[in-house]
């Protein structure tokens, strides 16, 4: 909680000192509102996003007022949710999950003076609509680098949850670390078609064990993988998800990725009140804090985690990018020439293997 | 001491007291829960049931009441004629669900065509897409004296894995960059199910509810079929012996509750959710088992307790986000009303009476 609100407050510094060069006009006072998918006690994903807007009102005190709403279903309900918000006088509004994107376009347009966020989605149809997302895989290269290094059946394991770009390229740079740092690994890789689903991710979990997989990824919200693992009494380890996932420390979380949305809520709201703000997709990571790598525990071995905090290092002063050339992709066609890293688009359209991955995505 | 005793025939009284009892109750209850937790009782009990219809955006909010209470209605009904017959559908969500797959792959399957007979082959393949999927579990009943609660309920984890694979696969939009979800209603006029009056909330969907709950009216009061439903509920063996076949009534009864269900679910995929995506159920067709029973299983009053659920929805959603209620407590909320309808329900069957008997003794 300290580092976060470190980086809030330095985030609160450099928003006052661009905001001293603008001339256009801010707010007295913003109303902040959040849509969330899940209940903040998720532990993951929505607890995460709560965790930021906590931060803006640390950050700006009584001149925000935040305003949130959890469990909101995706699709017409979120549409009255937004409505509501708006409504009710909120100045931005920040919907935190994929879902919401067609809903916060529909909205948008009816409430052009109100700013609308959208997390992780691609449509800005309207001029008061922004997105924002952050570079996950910038992570899974860290976890890779651990779960090649850690693992002795040299089989890993990540748990999907849909097959969606933002996942498949996890998946890949989680696959290219860990082979890098041993040539002789093997992936699988299983669906649980779920963001947040505790019984599926635990059965997801024991399917992997029992193919004989050691070290386990997740891109699901919950603590079931984990909870899994420790199961196995020290054979099997695996990785905070979203959220640091402290309590399985002396357990089977050797590291965590952490989702940091503090800063960049912290920005945007701050941008209001002085009058910088401007519409605009940002797609931050390691470097701009929206990505932690959260405390490599002692399960692993000194040299391993220097060698981690090295890669995450080069990546936070963007030395190194987690897809650089030569890669191929699964069926043997080049992607990427020596030397080339991989162009935001491709990223974005992720939608296939890199060469070494083993079965086919799910169509 | 005092002991329950069984009354002769039903309480009318009660059996029309009980859900204003019951709704009574919650908000007594409720408002304690409320107040514990540190929020004026007062304040949210009128945030829930005031505020959406005379409040400061009722102009909106009354509209988004059709809305919600559209597709519980319509799926209720269906649900109902079921019930009264002892036969339990529990599915209905699957059945909302392929419901709206089935409509939705007829009018992606055509894009762009701009035709007028379209929609309504759409709504007829969502109708039969419910109808099929509630066929499953009827048949399986009819021909091996399955459960029908059992499997139609597990047939709602296989339709939402359906559903999963329809927004990633085979309904993607080809145009959405890969990510998940199919194209939007709301941009192919011929499949889409607007708003009939600017603001009102009202689409086809809740014209459907509303004609569907008169017609049920009618099938339950003045047509054959009625009376052998009702009366496969209240005596069994007294409806075999008059020639009501137990299969028949199975199939009918399923049959009509998937096709109401499905229709549900075509009418919000075009309209108000606008596509299909991961997460396009929002749990209707669980919600419509409560709506059937708080309305009584009578057509009327579900068409009352459809928007006295959607009161609470929408309502709920406005104590959560203006009061900062965690949203937990408004569930638990809804929770109550079930609970005390069915406490209080035990008054419409038996009746207190006062014993000296060997129950006090101890």
């Amino acid at each position: 909680m300290k580092r976060r609100t470190l980086l809030a407050t330095a985030a609160l510094g450099l928003g006052l000192a661009m905001g001293g060069s603008a001339f256009a006009q801010g707010m007295e006072k913003v109303k902040a509102c959040f849509v969330y998918v899940g209940p903040i006690g998720d532990g993951g994903w929505t607890f995460q996003h709560h965790q930021g807007a906590l931060d803006v009102q640390k950050a700006f005190g009584d001149k925000v007022e935040l305003q949130w709403q959890e469990n909101v279903p995706e699709g017409a309900d979120a549409e009255r949710v937004l409505t509501q918000m708006a409504l009710g006088g909120c100045n931005i509004i920040f919907t935190t999950s994929f879902g919401y994107m067609d809903a916060t376009n529909a909205v948008a347009a009816k409430f052009p003076d109100v700013k609308f966020e959208h997390a992780t989605g691609f449509k800005r149809d309207h001029a008061n609509v922004s997105t924002y997302n952050a570079r996950f895989y910038e992570g899974r290269a860290v976890q890779g680098t651990i779960a090649g290094r850690m693992t002795k059946s040299n089989k890993i394991g990540y748990i999907g949850s849909f097959p969606i770009p933002e996942v498949i390229m996890g998946i890949n740079s989680y696959y290219l670390h860990a082979k890098k740092v041993n040539p002789d690994v093997q992936l699988s890789v299983v669906w649980a078609f779920t963001w947040f689903d505790p019984a599926k991710e635990a059965d997801a979990a024991k399917a992997l064990i029992d193919q004989g997989v050691d070290v386990i990824a997740s891109h699901t919200d919950s603590t079931a993988p984990l909870a899994e693992a420790a199961k196995t009494e020290g054979k099997v380890i695996g990785f905070g998800q979203a959220s640091d996932m402290a309590e399985y420390k002396d357990g089977p979380r050797v590291s965590s990725i952490i989702d940091n949305w503090g800063p960049y809520y912290v920005e945007r709201v701050g941008a209001l009140l002085d009058g910088s703000y401007a519409q605009k997709d940002t797609w931050a990571g390691i470097a701009g804090g929206e990505v932690l790598i959260g405390e490599i525990t002692a399960a692993v071995p000194a040299e391993v985690k220097a060698e981690a905090e090295a890669l995450r290092d080069a990546i936070a002063a963007g030395t190194y990018h987690p897809f650089t050339g030569p890669i191929k992709k699964q069926d043997g066609s080049d992607w990427l020439a020596e030397g080339a890293t991989a162009p935001d688009g491709d990223l974005l359209g992720m939608m296939f293997y890199v060469e070494g991955v083993v079965g086919d995505i799910p169509q | 001491m005092i002991r329950l005793e069984k009354r002769a025939s039903p309480s009318r009284f009660w059996l029309y007291a009980t859900p204003v009892v019951a709704v009574l109750l919650t908000m007594v209850v409720g408002g304690v829960l409320f107040a514990l937790m540190g929020k004026n009782p007062v304040e949210v009990i009128r945030t829930i049931f005031w505020d959406p219809l005379f409040g400061e955006f009722a102009f909106y909010l009354r509209g988004q009441l059709l809305v919600k209470a559209g597709p519980l209605i319509l799926i209720a009904i269906g649900l109902a004629l079921g019930f009264r017959a002892g036969i339990w559908n529990i599915g209905a969500e699957g059945q909302y669900i392929m419901g709206a797959i089935c409509g939705a792959a007829v009018g992606l399957a055509v894009f762009p065509t701009e035709n007028r007979m379209i929609y309504p082959v759409m709504v007829i393949a969502g109708a039969f897409g419910g109808w099929a999927w509630a066929m499953i579990p009827a048949l399986l009943k009819t021909r091996f004296n399955t459960n029908e609660i059992l499997v139609s309920l597990m047939l709602v984890y296989v339709a939402e894995t359906i559903l999963a694979k329809a927004a990633t696969g085979f309904l993607k939009n080809p145009e959405g960059m890969g990510f998940p979800g199919s194209r939007n209603f709301s941009s192919y006029p011929a499949a889409a199910n607007p708003e009939l009056i600017a603001g009102s909330g009202l689409h086809w969907g809740g014209v459907a509810a509303l004609v569907t709950a008169g017609l049920a009216w009618v099938l339950l009061t003045r047509h054959i079929a009625g009376y052998q439903i009702r009366l496969a509920g209240q005596a069994p063996r007294a409806a075999r012996f008059h020639g009501v076949s137990p299969g028949r009534l199975v199939v009918l009864c399923m049959g009509l509750s998937g096709a109401l269900a499905g229709l549900a679910g075509l009418f919000e995929v075009t309209g108000p959710a606008g596509q299909i995506s991961i997460d396009f159920n929002t749990g209707y067709g669980f919600t419509a088992i409560i709506v059937a029973f708080l309305g009584r299983l009578n057509p009327l009053g579900i068409v009352l307790a459809g928007f006295l659920m959607a009161l609470t929805y929408v309502g709920g959603e406005m104590a959560a986000t203006n009061l900062g209620l965690p949203d937990a407590a408004i569930q638990v909320f809804q929770g109550m009303l079930l609970f005390f309808l069915l406490a209080v329900d035990v008054l419409t069957n038996y009746r207190f009476r006062r014993s000296a008997g060997a129950l006090g003794a101890k």
